[in-house]
């Protein structure tokens, strides 16, 4: 009998296939440090300790967690409406534009809390632009969604090459990076968070924006599972059809969702141009776009799912920093190795084992 | 230097950048056209280009290397298939994941078995390919404009030069003139009725992967032991995409992806001319301007504005027996 139509519990689902396909995922990846001739559990050790251990450390953590969130949440959003969005990289890069420009006009004149919500609406604004094009496309030429995506990440990263070189550097400077914000442009950071557990923040940038990931998190989940347009959505990612015959307008829904999509991967830049470096800095994004596929896949494309595989790659990454200091034979890429690893086991290899689960499953309960 | 030199010196830039585009762009066409989408060409390229750099440094043989560069993109392209045929994973999640594994995996392993950094060893001059002087070029090269265009575009390049523009027409051939390319063009459109026929879609989808694998393989091989003597870290730098983009740019056909690579060669060519130089009326281009144009020009195709690009209708969606 076929398994593929057999229903299997939600803790299943959601907890024991992710588990299995994240250890699998870590086991290749162990396989990689062995090979090099390192101990792997030693390596997860200081990846763990580096990560978790300090207050700084933790710090760092939540610090590349808020982004990941943001991204994660963006990739979700396309995701329900059945868009594989993989421009979230660009669209955060061109956030950042919509961040910047909001702190240098404004951080002159105001207290930081004045300019926040601007900043958010300036990011989010600047990241749906840049989905705007291919989602354009996508509804209303048909072309694919993922390849116009990654024209654009490409189209954005000269764009921004060309102002952050050009326009925004500061005069006489030799980085290609905009002027450094005043407090009126920066987001405060969250030592009171971290205190309030004993630990010191220290130089992490965990900053207010991780608080604003936060109720992203909540909003995207009220969207997606109680409006309207969350449902058409769903609606649309199950069955295009469906929502066709329903009266639901595709061209609508795509264009909204990618927009929704878009502005979520901008706000992401809050947390390092006006959280961290308080400038704006050539490919700030750093791969975090990318990252977001991982952490939707991960986190089932649900916002608390997120959270926690944000948080997952969040430890990943600061503790594969510090991992680099601690083994100097293992570079901090290896985290891209791991990331890689955990899109394939969790995202394309998803269904390998669930043939063997099911049965297992049914063995036990004697289905 | 007239005019004319420097448009024969950019004309043979524009050869030499294209050459990676134009294998990988073939690799992506088998197997896009046999309805496998693939974003993992960068990363088949980057890893090739690592193996071929490092087995051509040990071996000092390039050949040698060409094979451990065609081995590995062959491999990656099997985990895509296992992942995307046997599986039905998501084939663009597959894709990027590889991309991933090869990106790191290229940086981690240079850096434990180099300690450079990220690059490989100098590859020896045995170890690579080097230019090829065609019979006759030092002669004609005084004759006016057929002699240089002869003596410095198309004399002088590299074994893999001419073995890619032989690529064209053998994809060509394969694609459109054998069974097995009749065939994987139909596994892309309706691999149902390829199914009828009691031909099996996995095997034909992996095959079309193995060619793909292939042809991906040089162009790897091409980036480290043929454009430079050493793998350097991320050396593919998106030359992966830009394949993509000129497949897409070609409607996948074969000769058009020829065109649409050298297009995209001369422009990554004219932009590196360009740099810091100062056109009359409109003053000095920004380069990025040119980077941006093979993606510009892909999008603008797709929004219907150069003719329509349909894509193989079976593309992305893997296929599930009738039970």
């Amino acid at each position: 009998m076929s398994t593929a139509s057999v229903p299997l519990p939600a803790w299943i689902n959601y907890g024991v296939i992710p588990l299995i396909n994240l250890i699998l995922a870590f086991f290749f990846s162990g396989l990689v440090v062995w090979l090099i001739g390192e101990n792997p559990f030693e390596a997860l050790k200081y990846l763990v300790i580096g990560a978790l251990g300090r207050g700084e450390g933790i710090g760092f953590t939540l610090f590349y967690t808020t982004s990941f969130i943001f991204t994660g949440l963006s990739v979700a959003v396309a995701i329900h409406a059945g868009l594989f969005n993989i421009g979230s990289e660009g669209q955060a890069y061109l956030g950042g534009l919509g961040a910047a420009l909001v702190a240098l006009s404004l951080d002159h004149y105001v207290p930081w809390y004045v300019t926040m919500p601007f900043a958010v609406i300036g990011a989010a604004l600047f990241g749906a632009a840049c989905a705007a094009i291919p989602a354009w496309l996508q509804a209303y030429r048909g072309s694919h969604i993922v390849i116009t995506t990654i024209m654009f990440n490409f189209i954005v990263s000269s764009l921004m090459n060309y102002l952050l070189v050009r326009v925004l550097i500061v005069p006489k400077a030799m980085a290609p990076e905009s002027r450094t914000f005043l407090e009126g442009g920066q987001m405060p950071k969250l030592d009171w968070l971290i205190s309030m557990f004993g630990g010191k923040l220290g130089a992490a940038p965990l900053n207010f924006s991780f608080l604003i990931a936060l109720v992203m998190c909540y909003l995207v989940w009220l969207l997606i599972w109680r409006t309207k347009l969350g449902y058409e959505m769903r609606t649309l990612g199950h069955s295009p059809t469906a929502a066709g015959y329903a009266g639901m307008s595709y061209k609508k829904i795509v264009m909204i969702t990618m927009l929704i999509s878009g502005g979520l991967a901008g706000m992401m830049a809050l947390n390092p141009v006006m959280g961290a470096s308080a400038r704006l800095q050539i490919e700030f994004v750093g791969g975090a776009g990318f990252v977001g596929i991982a952490v939707s896949l991960m986190g089932r494309n649900h916002p608390a799912g997120i959270v926690l595989s944000a948080l997952l790659f969040g430890i990943l990454y600061q503790g594969g920093a510090e991992l680099s200091f601690d083994m100097p034979a293992i570079t901090r890429d290896m985290i891209v190795v791991i990331q890689g690893m955990v899109i394939l086991f969790a995202g394309a290899l998803e269904y390998m084992l669930r043939p063997a689960i099911v049965r297992a499953y049914q063995q036990i309960t004697g289905k | 230097m007239d005019y004319f030199d420097i448009f024969i010196s950019i004309l043979g830039s524009a050869i030499r950048l294209s050459i990676p585009l134009l294998f990988t762009a073939l690799a992506g066409l088998f197997s896009e056209r046999a309805g496998i989408f693939d974003i993992g060409l960068e990363g088949k390229m980057l890893a090739s280009a690592f193996a071929s750099a490092c087995v051509a440094y040990y071996t000092g043989n390039a050949w040698a290397g060409l094979g451990a560069g065609i081995l590995t993109a062959i491999l990656f392209s099997m985990v895509h298939g296992f992942a995307s045929i046997t599986n039905r994973g998501n084939q663009i999640v597959s894709g990027v994941a590889l991309n991933f594994v090869a990106a790191g995996l290229t940086i981690v392993l240079g850096q434990a078995w180099f300690n450079q950094g990220g690059r490989t060893g100098q590859v020896p001059a045995s170890g690579r390919f080097s230019g090829i002087t065609l019979p006759g070029a030092d002669m004609m090269r005084d004759v006016p404009i057929i002699g240089p265009l002869y003596a410095n575009v198309i004399s002088g390049n590299n074994i893999l030069t001419y073995i890619a523009f032989l690529m064209v027409p053998i994809s060509w051939w394969v694609l459109y003139r054998t069974r097995f390319g009749l065939r994987l063009r139909a596994v892309g459109e309706n691999p149902g009725a390829v199914d009828t026929a009691g031909i099996s879609v996995t095997w034909l989808r992996y095959r079309a992967l193995i060619v793909t694998g292939f042809l991906a393989g040089f162009a790897g091989t091409y980036l480290a032991i043929a454009q430079s003597a050493a793998f350097i870290n991320n050396m593919s730098a998106g030359k992966g995409y830009i394949a993509l983009a000129a497949l897409i740019f070609a409607k996948w056909k074969p000769v058009p992806v020829m065109f649409a690579c050298l297009l995209f060669g001369f422009l990554d060519a004219f932009a590196n001319f360009m740099q810091g130089k100062e056109l009359p009326l409109i003053g000095e281009v920004p380069v990025q301007i040119f980077q941006a144009l093979p993606y510009i020009l892909t999008c603008v195709l797709l929004a219907g504005f150069i003719g329509i690009a349909h894509p193989p209708k079976a593309g992305g969606v893997p296929y599930t027996k009738e039970r």
